[in-house]
């Protein structure tokens, strides 16, 4: 079906090692938990995780469910996007939001980032966990995103409470995974850790993988604040009297609620002028996710918490 | 050579990661001791080849400055030391893994903390590397964290050392200093088997020869560490080596598809080509070679494929296609060499479960050879390992594993051991060979069998294993409810602790390992009278769960029954039949369950008995009327 098939010989490229190791990780919770589910967040990993799961158990579907954790915050591209791409997928999606952010009306504008994560995210994450009783849940994160990511194993132990105890992780050797819970504990598995942001675009230009529209530059109307470009995607977003809404020229280069997430100039509208541009780019991926900068450390104490 | 630093640029429109050789990916390991430098070595690494982007190295800068780093040098280490106990402590603490890539060659860096207490990370790091750089402080030399790290690497495998000899500028880039640590080296690492070998003097903090040939060292003709890292042959041996296929899932979407998924772990198959199914014996030929993206007419090491069999046979997770020519071992015997990670130390005929990449079995270590010392490389005896501590063992399983040597092949002569209480990995092993005896010791078939035996007496064999403190009333109960069992026409037998220890284990003493292997003793002569007919009742102590269960796993199904005679330790200090708390309190007797010693209490036994205000024939009378209810 693809360009490698054809290939006579049997060398391992590099794309494929990294897909190969995605393979044997789905397949290793396939066989050994029951209650799995792929937490898809509707971005460009999201994609990719979906596409190698697919690959996992071709001719079969893959065994897990995906859900999605909405904050209600999300680009209305995205929502769009979302149920498109489950139906064609095949698989079944669940969408849990927390009803507590919904009753105290919880906004990035009003509660700010901090909080705002905590309730639709963190909690929202835990509770949907709780509710389905899933013991192993994929994600679609990579070690290059963070430092503190870099630290996490591939099979990341959580406690009863979905925390991370990072001094005191399960060693992680060769390909054998430990996959044992006790009830009421979970693994965050992340079959996409040894990728980078380069490799998952490489990746989707040579397997051909949808993605959301928004990474993809376009006129689009902006607010630039603080430095960083915020899209006015809904009616929710307060413009003040000195905001200056002008449509430019941008594409995200990582989505997530869309006032906590920046976009960037850019002419990059196909796969492979985002390819280019990320050999060029001097910044990094998480520079437009305004919730990572809350404090240092930020990243490693949301996950304590039980954030992805 | 020496401008190697041009090609890995990142200006104008230099195709950084681009160019890169599709097939060239080298996975290395960074370790050394404390102050060594080797955060610092990876960030000027990172840095020196602009591979740091710039919102990083903004953050860098002002992080820098927060924790005060000297005259707004940059702290290299803050961009690799990513949790806050990292940050605040100034040491790392956890195997981080980092990406990069030049035009020759992409990276995956496993940067492992150099603290004895965190080999165990050290050990994550060392099994999926294929080279590593060990650092040593040039005013130091090798120290005792180097041999232990270099003893790692080779016991995980690594063969390819890069001895990077750091903070030549402190000691003014002597020649002599470096030549000297490269002796020492030389000596120290002689028996570790370490094939290719290179140092390399070094400034991580000035960037001497690190991504550039030094000026300072002009006396050093050799490359600089990046040139090292982007040239150095990967050897591709896996391809090679016979054909492995540790089968972790059977793919069954409809009753026509029945397909083995797993990852090639070492040669190749192509469709038509014999195989072994190392289990049974049995041998088929590939049907069918199937992915995703079409069906392959060959495929190698390292890909995740289906494999469809001509022939409909029994294959399920854990088993291993393999070639027929060169088949692995296959046995329920073997010895290796453990790394034990967890606070309770390992001990021999204690039961773990073992899992290889797919296959998961109950297992113990049935003798501990020594222990070896990872710095001084000698052997010592020992009675148990503890954290951190290497040994090499027997090891017998339950049923037996295919394997072959570790030394042969890392995929399929590598295990864990899992604690069964926790969940935990506590251990690590890599298999050295198969011992023959299991090969010769097979079991004897006899013609009288177990049921055969129990039908004559009318009885179903079991074993009712008392379990509970000192003077708790265990033999006291067994007494009677054998009394009970008698009168009603059973065979029966009593296995009681402390006539077991005049005899069968007048060798052993109270030390925790003595214990467990009292235990071993005990169950395994249980299940023997149980294969015999008999209805047995052992009264052990039996204080850890660990052994318990083993007895447990000993028997058939529905042939255990454990009791907790349940008396609280105050009450059993009262009664003290024997004596033998007054001593112990007195210090007279020492590792004495409930004073000096735990009791782990059984979470799930059969029958709970508590003896306050009890009468033991009124015990005993429950204990039957549960064995009759079976």
């Amino acid at each position: 079906m693809h360009r490698h098939s054809s290939n006579a010989s049997h060398a391992v490229s590099y794309l494929d090692r990294l897909e190969s190791e995605a393979i044997h990780i789905f397949r290793e919770v396939a066989a050994t938990s029951s209650k799995s589910v792929i937490l898809y967040s509707i971005g460009k990993d999201s994609s990719v995780l979906v596409h190698l799961a697919m690959k996992a158990f071709y001719p079969a579907k893959p065994p897990f469910p995906l859900l999605h954790v909405d904050t209600t915050w999300k680009f209305k591209e995205m929502l769009a996007f979302r149920d498109d791409f489950a139906r064609s997928s095949g698989m079944e999606l669940l969408v849990h939001v927390n009803q507590e952010g919904v009753e105290g009306h919880i906004s990035p504008f009003n509660h700010g980032s901090q909080i705002h994560t905590h309730v639709w995210k963190t909690i929202g994450l835990r509770q949907a966990l709780d509710k389905f009783g899933f013991d192993i849940a994929f994600g679609g994160a990579r070690r290059d995103e963070e430092k503190s990511r870099a630290k996490e194993r591939i099979f990341s132990f959580r406690d009863g409470d979905h925390s991370w105890d990072p001094k005191n992780q399960r060693p992680e050797m060769w390909k054998i995974y430990n996959t044992r819970v006790s009830p009421g504990e979970s693994i965050r598995v992340f079959p996409l850790s040894n990728w980078t942001e380069l490799d998952v675009w490489q990746y989707i230009l040579r397997e051909d993988i949808a993605v959301v529209p928004l990474y993809f530059a376009r006129l689009r109307p902006v607010i630039e604040r603080d430095g960083m470009l915020i899209m006015v995607d809904d009616e929710r977003m307060p413009i003040l009297s000195e905001d200056k809404v002008e449509d430019r020229m941008v594409r995200f280069r990582t989505l997530g609620c869309y006032p906590l997430t920046a976009a960037i100039d850019s002419d990059a509208a196909t796969v492979e002028q985002i390819v280019a541009e990320i050999r060029r780019s001097v910044t990094s991926e998480r520079k437009g996710r305004l919730i990572d900068k809350d404090d240092a450390g930020a990243m490693e104490k949301k996950k304590r918490e039980g954030y992805f | 050579m020496g401008n190697a630093f041009e090609t890995v640029v990142r200006e104008e429109d230099n195709d950084r990661l681009g160019q890169t050789d599709e097939n060239s990916i080298l996975r290395f390991l960074t370790c050394g001791s404390v102050d060594d430098g080797k955060s610092t070595l990876i960030g000027r690494l990172l840095y020196d080849a602009k591979l740091i982007l710039d919102d990083q190295l903004m953050t860098l800068e002002r992080e820098s400055r927060e924790r005060g780093s000297t005259k707004g040098e940059i702290d290299f280490a803050l961009l690799v030391d990513g949790l806050e106990a990292e940050r605040e402590q100034g040491i790392t603490i956890d195997i981080a893994y980092r990406f990069f890539a030049t035009a020759r060659r992409k990276f995956i860096v496993a940067d492992a903390p150099g603290h004895e207490e965190y080999t165990r990370n050290m050990v994550t790091g060392a099994s999926t590397a294929n080279l590593a750089v060990v650092l040593v402080d040039s005013r130091q030399g090798i120290v005792s964290q180097t041999r232990r790290h270099c003893y790692v690497a080779a016991l995980l495998g690594i063969r390819k050392i890069v001895l990077a000899v750091n903070k030549m500028d402190l000691v003014g880039y002597d020649q002599l200093v470096f030549e000297k640590i490269i002796a020492d080296f030389k000596m120290m690492a002689i028996n570790l088997g370490f094939s290719s070998f290179q140092p390399i003097p070094l400034s991580a903090r000035y960037g001497d020869n690190v991504t550039r040939s030094s000026q300072n060292t002009r006396w050093y003709d050799g490359p600089h560490l990046l040139e090292y890292l982007e040239t150095v042959a990967i050897e591709r041996e896996e391809e090679q080596k016979p054909f492995r296929f540790p089968v972790q899932y059977v793919s069954r979407p409809n009753s026509d598809f029945r397909g083995f998924s797993g990852q090639i772990a070492s040669g190749s198959i192509a469709v038509g080509d014999r195989v072994t199914i190392v289990k049974s014996g049995r041998t088929s030929t590939i049907k069918e070679i199937v992915t995703y993206d079409g069906s392959l007419a060959r495929a190698g090491v390292g890909q995740a494929v289906t494999l469809l069999l001509e022939d409909h046979l029994d294959v399920s997770r854990g088993n291993m296609l393999a070639s027929s020519q060169d088949p692995p071992s296959f046995s329920d015997q073997f010895q290796a060499h453990i790394v034990w990670f967890d606070a309770t130390p390992m001990m021999p005929g204690r039961s773990y479960v073992l899992q290889t990449e797919t296959d998961s079995v109950s297992a113990t270590v049935t003798a501990l050879k020594y222990q070896v010392d990872v710095n001084s490389f000698a052997h010592i005896a020992a009675k148990a390992l503890h954290m951190n501590e290497v040994g090499v063992c027997n090891i017998s399983t339950r049923s037996p594993i295919a394997f072959d040597a570790y030394a042969e092949n890392r995929a399929t002569g590598s295990f864990i051991l899992i604690d069964r209480f926790t969940n935990n990995t506590i251990g690590a092993g890599t298999i050295d060979y198969g011992l023959k005896r299991s090969e010769n010791v097979r079991w004897q078939k006899l013609d009288v069998d177990r049921a055969a035996r129990a039908a004559l007496m009318h009885q179903k064999p079991t074993v009712i294993w008392f379990t509970g403190l000192s003077g708790s009333g265990k033999s006291t109960v067994a007494n009677s409810l054998e009394k009970l069992l008698h009168a009603k026409g059973h065979h029966t037998y009593l296995l009681d602790g402390d006539n077991v220890r005049h005899g069968l284990s007048r060798d052993l003493g109270f030390t925790d390992e003595d214990r467990v292997e009292n235990i071993r003793r005990a169950a395994e002569v249980a299940r023997l009278m149980a294969d015999a007919g008999l209805i047995v009742l052992v009264c052990f102590i039996s204080p850890f769960a660990s052994e318990r269960r083993l007895a447990r796993d000993l028997m058939m199904a529905g042939e255990f029954i454990e009791v907790f005679i349940d008396t609280p330790l105050d009450e059993c200090m009262r009664r003290d039949p024997k004596g033998l708390y007054a001593k112990a309190i007195a210090g007279q007797i020492p590792n004495f369950t409930g004073i000096s010693s735990p009791y782990e209490p059984p979470e799930n036994p059969e029958l709970h008995l508590k003896t306050i205000n009890a009468h033991a024939d009124d015990l005993a009378m429950e204990i039957l009327v549960a064995l009759d209810r079976r």
